[in-house]
């Protein structure tokens, strides 16, 4: 092979693809063939660039130049110009729509740099297992500067300063939980750090303790500095084996290292961090819920206050912060309060991790900088909603959130605006929800959730769920009335004003939300009995079009049981009291006959 | 293993082993292997790369790492030749890693399934 020179990177991202970037691919690879230059120059598909609003996208390797909305017809200009001349193509780079500059390298490309790793930093870069690569990427270093150049009270104002909040949830800012916990005087305090990630499709946690578990090490041992502890706990669930086993790896690691444990780096500073396991209930990631679970006792919260900051774990102030939070504190350490605060929105600063999940090309972990538009999140980053569907509605803040809808799509996303929306920031799972989904039974399953999560402790938990559950799976099933829905919003009320924990406090919310945002969908399942998404099995009806109907008999031989009539080459029809709604005639029928109503 | 003793120390180790992994005409792979990476069959190829570096003469190291957080990508790969920048390859199976050792780690083409980067660190 001759040594190639340029390599052209063409975006096979779903949303390109269906802007026609197949035959931009094609039409490339011809044209070099026609210039002679087919040995010198390659054409490669490459997966999505998170350019889908700009795409069709082809760039330009070794100069990294960025071409975008790319049409097939644009591949001359690009070959004969660029490639052959060596003149960029003006009219097919970038306009920065604030300045109106032309941005023709990747470096300066913004679009291309909506994502900003400050938790996940290290994830897929360092060998979890190898605390020595953890150190060459600054494991520790903040840690080291702590304990020999800075008071507690010092550490404390940075990240007071910092406008960290925690990112389990509720967003409690991080530095005065530290004072808080610093002020309260005792011989003895615990750091913990809460790694029970319990929303359903959320797992930042586990990604960073698996892929970076000394930023969490570093952090709690930090935070013990500062707030007069010398002992750490981490509670985990045990459905994390992976993550168990590198954190002991880490602490095994550390201790050897003397970077834990007894008189760290000479500087008399001892502190050590042991694991705890939890069961994997949900109520657990509530802090007095998690701490009697690591008492040993049963997993039920207590009314706060006394908060654990002044009586935590064996009665001891004890801070309790989320793994995503304490992989925040090095870098703000590292760089400082102002870098920090210089990232993110008035009321939320740094970063924030969402796990994308549901109806969306991609799947996976983000980070991006708080106050980021919805609208970016789904259709840059995440290359949009899969099969070229419809966006109906994302699900943050999993089982205790809401959902935002399209009018929230341009709405910046920061602790303060999901909570005015209706939803919350929660820990950053974010389900994402096509037109094929149905409002109505999303609320359901959300509760299905709870339920089977509340602990039992409180009545308006315990039985206001069940029974809000009943209602909701009433209506799915068409026994609905219009007035369930009102008794609907007073049950959610009367359970949000009096359950004891935050778990009961929020658990009505996904009802609320969908019943705010998607009323006329609950309408539909009382009233006309249909459930507009098609998605309530009780509510459709199957039934054959005369029209399209050829008898060919193929429904009726494939229905399981037998509710399908009808002479060969004449019009078919479904008997709906034997119909199951299968679906097995739909997929069989060559002809459109069959439809759902 | 040496105990770190004073922040000294601990910069001398993090000088050390930088000085390591960025070892001239050394190829570095990175398999990401998190419970979505291993789930994916991340283990296979992390196994079928150290063999056929081995196996055809290719200076190289091949460590396991955490995931990006590229889950419709699993299982994804991060390629770095000594100088450049590190390249990550998404939905590797045993085919894909072929084609990446022979054609990007050998001459430096890229291939299909790349991930282009879109996100910015902090350092």
């Amino acid at each position: 092979m001759a040594k190639q020179k340029k390599q052209l990177l063409v975006c096979g991202g779903k949303s390109c693809s269906s802007h026609n970037s197949e035959v931009l691919y094609d039409n490339l690879c011809l044209e070099l063939e026609a210039n002679a230059l087919e040995n010198e120059v390659s054409v490669v598909r490459s997966g999505c660039f998170g350019l889908c609003h700009l795409g069709p996208v082809v760039m330009v390797m070794p100069e990294k130049v960025v071409y975008v909305k790319v049409n097939p017809d644009d591949t001359r200009d690009i070959i004969a110009e660029h490639l052959i001349k060596g003149r960029k193509v003006e009219r097919l780079l970038y306009h920065d729509p604030v300045s109106g500059k032309i941005i023709p390298e990747e470096k300066d490309f913004a679009p291309l740099k909506k994502q900003m790793r400050i938790v996940l930093r290290n994830c897929g870069i360092i060998d979890p297992e190898n605390i020595e690569e953890a150190i060459a990427h600054d494991a520790y270093e903040a840690l080291g500067r702590v304990l020999t150049e800075m008071k507690p009270a010092d550490v404390i104002r940075i990240i007071r300063d910092s406008g960290l909040r925690g990112r389990g949830g509720g967003g409690f800012p991080t530095g005065l939980k530290w004072e808080i916990a610093y002020n309260n005087k005792s011989d003895e305090k615990y750091v913990v750090c809460n790694a029970d990630e319990g929303d359903p499709g959320a797992f930042m946690d586990r990604s960073v303790l698996e892929g970076d578990p000394h930023a969490v090490l570093e952090a709690m041992a930090i935070c013990g500095y500062s707030i007069g502890a010398g002992k750490g706990l981490i509670y985990i669930r045990a459905e994390y084996p992976l993550a168990v086993a590198r954190l002991k790896t880490a602490i095994r690691q550390a201790r050897d290292y003397g970077l834990l444990g007894d008189d760290i780096m000479g500087t008399g500073f001892s502190f050590d961090i042991e694991i705890r396991y939890g069961a994997g209930a949900f109520v657990c990631g509530e802090e007095t819920a998690l701490i009697h679970s690591m008492e040993g006792l049963r997993g039920e919260p207590t009314v706060k206050p006394p908060f654990p900051a002044e009586s935590g774990f064996r009665g001891k102030p004890t801070n309790v912060n989320n793994v995503e939070t304490f992989a925040c504190i090095s870098p703000i350490i590292l760089k400082g309060a102002k870098w920090f605060s210089s990232i993110g929105t008035e009321k939320s600063k740094g970063t924030k991790v969402f796990a994308l999940a549901g109806k969306i090309n991609n799947v996976g972990l983000i980070e991006v900088p708080m106050g980021i538009t919805l609208r970016e999140v789904i259709y840059e980053i995440g290359g949009g909603i899969r099969n070229g569907k419809k966006f109906k509605a994302a699900q943050t803040g999993g089982p205790s959130g809401g959902c935002l809808t399209e009018k929230h799509l341009d709405t910046p996303i920061d602790f303060d605006n999901l909570l005015a929306a209706g939803s919350m920031m929660g820990s950053g799972g974010m389900i994402v929800m096509d037109e094929d989904d149905c409002m109505v039974s999303v609320a359901r399953f959300f509760l299905d959730f709870t339920v089977e999560e509340s602990c039992g402790k409180c009545s308006p938990c315990r039985i206001g769920n069940k029974r809000l559950h009943e209602l909701l799976d009433h209506i799915t099933k068409g026994k609905g009335v219009p007035a369930d829905l009102d008794r609907l919003m007073n049950m959610s009320m009367v359970i949000k004003d009096t359950s004891l924990c935050g778990l009961g406090q929020s658990s009505p919310n996904p009802v609320l939300s969908t019943l705010n945002n998607f009323r006329e969908e609950y309408e539909a399942h009382v009233t006309v009995k249909k459930c507009p998404a098609g998605q309530c099995r009780d509510l459709m009806e199957y039934f054959i079009i005369s029209e399209n109907c050829v008898g060919c008999t193929a429904c009726a031989r494939v229905c399981p049981v037998n509710a399908i009539t009808g002479e060969r080459k004449e019009t078919h029809t479904i008997n709906p009291s034997i119909c199951i709604k299968c679906g097995a005639c739909i997929e069989k029928c060559k002809f459109d006959a069959v439809i759902i109503r | 293993m040496k105990k770190i003793k004073s922040l000294a120390d601990l910069r001398k180790s993090k000088a050390d082993t930088l000085a390591r992994i960025h070892a001239k005409e050394k190829i570095r792979i990175r398999v990401h292997m998190g419970t979505s990476g291993l789930a994916s069959g991340a283990k296979e190829i992390f196994d079928f790369l150290t063999v056929e570096l081995e196996k055809r003469s290719i200076n190289g190291i091949v460590v396991g790492t955490g995931d990006m957080g590229y889950c419709f990508a699993e299982p994804t790969i991060e390629v770095t030749r000594p100088g450049e920048d590190p390249v990550v390859f998404g939905n590797v199976d045993k085919l894909k890693a072929d084609e990446i050792i022979e054609k990007f780690i050998k001459n430096g083409y890229y291939v299909e399934g790349l991930l282009p980067v879109n996100y910015q660190t902090i350092n």
